[in-house]
């Protein structure tokens, strides 16, 4: 069996027909830069990937915003789970989050100083482990509403006495009011992630362009999703008509996954918090409901992060831009870091960390590949 | 932990399923699936729960696509994100990425 001819979604004539229509979009829109924002790590490894960016017209400005969950995990949250870790509970957590830096030490410091954190690829996992011992067990619960949804099915499927989570969960639909208010910003449209969406549904942006009157379309992560995706956006940028779009209905619905949905909130409820660089987001974070205190870490727990303060923070954190790429108005070619001081095998900032991070996604793909002008 | 992982159901005991992600079975909740699924079905799977059962129609092209980044070269990100997420890597060789 050919695979490559299943792959409908990657037939290079319709790839060149959307990218000459992508191009006479813009251009009708006679100015530059357009610039829209997407807010998914995973857009970004596919548009640095199949170098998409090539096709992109030059007044074109697609950029990467807060879309890498385990970047925008906050220095006090990571300086949580390493407080943790040193008070001798086991902490559990997915394995890009190790190496994402607290205020001082991250969680793969401390495990090298002796700390017990255990890298699960799921929460099942860290369940399982609880169940095999009386020591407290910790889950550092981080990512968006796809991976909420699974702590969520967890908790109400029942954990053991000595398993709590430690939630650093955040919720999209709030961060994209935080860009579309921030002072000066150039966002004039977003694409919505695919996988996100599929539990929210389409349907959660409604209000958000009712009320910013910024266009959002639901894309997905193949190169002729995004291109499509793209061209529809620019196409309500140019005729002034904001709505939500679905470009990705064979994964999503208006309504998305209410099964998954009616755990998520039986369990979590939106709270104001800030997200790492970016800025306090109203409903931005999930915490645990009250009637689940006794599985929160933080209320079962006196966290005392003040023991980290014996630690001097690395040097070169100050110089990191991240929060400024995470927001979307700075490139990781702007931060005098990235490449030189801050690599995937030693990483400065948490962009370059994650597989989902813009600095990481970059760095592996060669950057800002732009192939305009080439022949 | 976006693009998650389809795969096929090769068994169901009460919530959850044996699932085949490319010749790698592994347990995988249903405890959120949108509807209800049986042995057979293809789902998407995000950290260990399915989050979606994939419409017959959309089968053939999704695990297409799935293939293609998995033929990636080693490193590539978004091989190693879906082989994370079908479990073919062991979690605890957590130097993804290095």
């Amino acid at each position: 069996m050919n695979a490559t001819s299943q792959l409908k979604f990657r037939d290079p004539v319709l790839g060149r027909a959307l990218g000459d229509k992508l191009n006479s979009v813009v251009a009708e829109l006679g100015r530059s830069p357009v610039s829209v924002m997407h807010v998914c790590g995973s857009h970004e490894q596919a548009i640095a990937r199949f170098g998409l960016r090539s096709a992109f017209p030059r007044e074109l400005d697609v950029v990467m915003g807060p879309g890498c969950p385990v970047c925008i995990t906050d220095v006090p949250e990571v300086d949580e789970g390493v407080a943790l870790a040193l008070q001798g509970v086991r902490v559990c957590t997915y394995g890009d989050m190790l190496r994402v830096p607290g205020t001082v030490k991250s969680l793969a410091d401390v495990r090298g100083d002796g700390a017990r954190i255990e890298v699960v690829y799921g929460i099942d996992q860290a369940i399982a482990l609880a169940r095999e011992t009386t020591e407290e067990v910790v889950f550092f619960a981080t990512g968006f509403e796809t991976t909420a949804v699974a702590t969520a099915a967890a908790l109400l499927a029942g954990v053991p006495k000595n398993f709590s989570v430690l939630s650093a969960h955040k919720y999209i639909p709030p961060v994209m009011e935080i860009v579309a208010e921030m002072p000066g910003t150039r966002i004039e449209g977003f694409l919505a992630a695919g996988h996100a969406a599929v539990i929210t549904g389409s349907g959660v942006f409604e209000d958000f362009v009712k009320a910013h009157r910024i266009p959002v379309v639901v894309a997905g992560f193949e190169p002729l999703d995004i291109l499509a995706a793209l061209v529809r956006l620019v196409e309500l940028v140019r005729d002034r008509t904001p709505e939500v779009v679905n470009m990705f209905p064979r994964c999503v619905s208006r309504e998305g996954n209410r099964v998954a949905q009616e755990q998520l909130w039986k369990v979590f409820t939106p709270v104001g918090g800030r997200w790492r660089g970016i800025a306090h987001v109203p409903n931005g974070n999930l915490r645990l409901k009250e009637e689940w205190s006794a599985f929160d870490a933080r209320r079962r727990f006196t966290i005392d992060v003040s023991r980290l303060w014996d630690y001097a923070p690395p040097k070169l954190l100050g110089q990191c831009i991240c929060g400024e790429i995470m927001s979307g108005s700075r490139g990781p070619k702007d931060c005098p870091l990235f490449g030189k001081e801050c690599v995937p095998e030693n990483p400065v900032g948490a962009c370059m960390v994650s597989t989902e991070g813009t600095c990481r996604i970059w760095h592996q793909y060669g950057g800002h590949l732009d192939l305009r002008g080439v022949s | 932990m976006c693009l998650g992982a389809p795969g096929k159901i090769v068994s169901i005991d009460g919530l959850v399923a044996t699932v085949d992600f490319f010749g790698v079975q592994k347990a995988v909740n249903l405890h959120i699936v949108d509807e209800p699924v049986e042995v057979g079905d293809y789902i998407l799977n995000h950290v260990g729960y399915a989050i979606r059962k994939i419409p017959a129609d959309e089968i053939e092209g999704t695990i297409a696509m799935y293939r293609e980044l998995l033929d990636g070269p080693p490193g590539d990100l978004m091989r190693e994100d879906v082989e994370g997420e079908q479990g073919a890597r062991s979690p605890r060789a957590e130097s993804r990425g290095r």
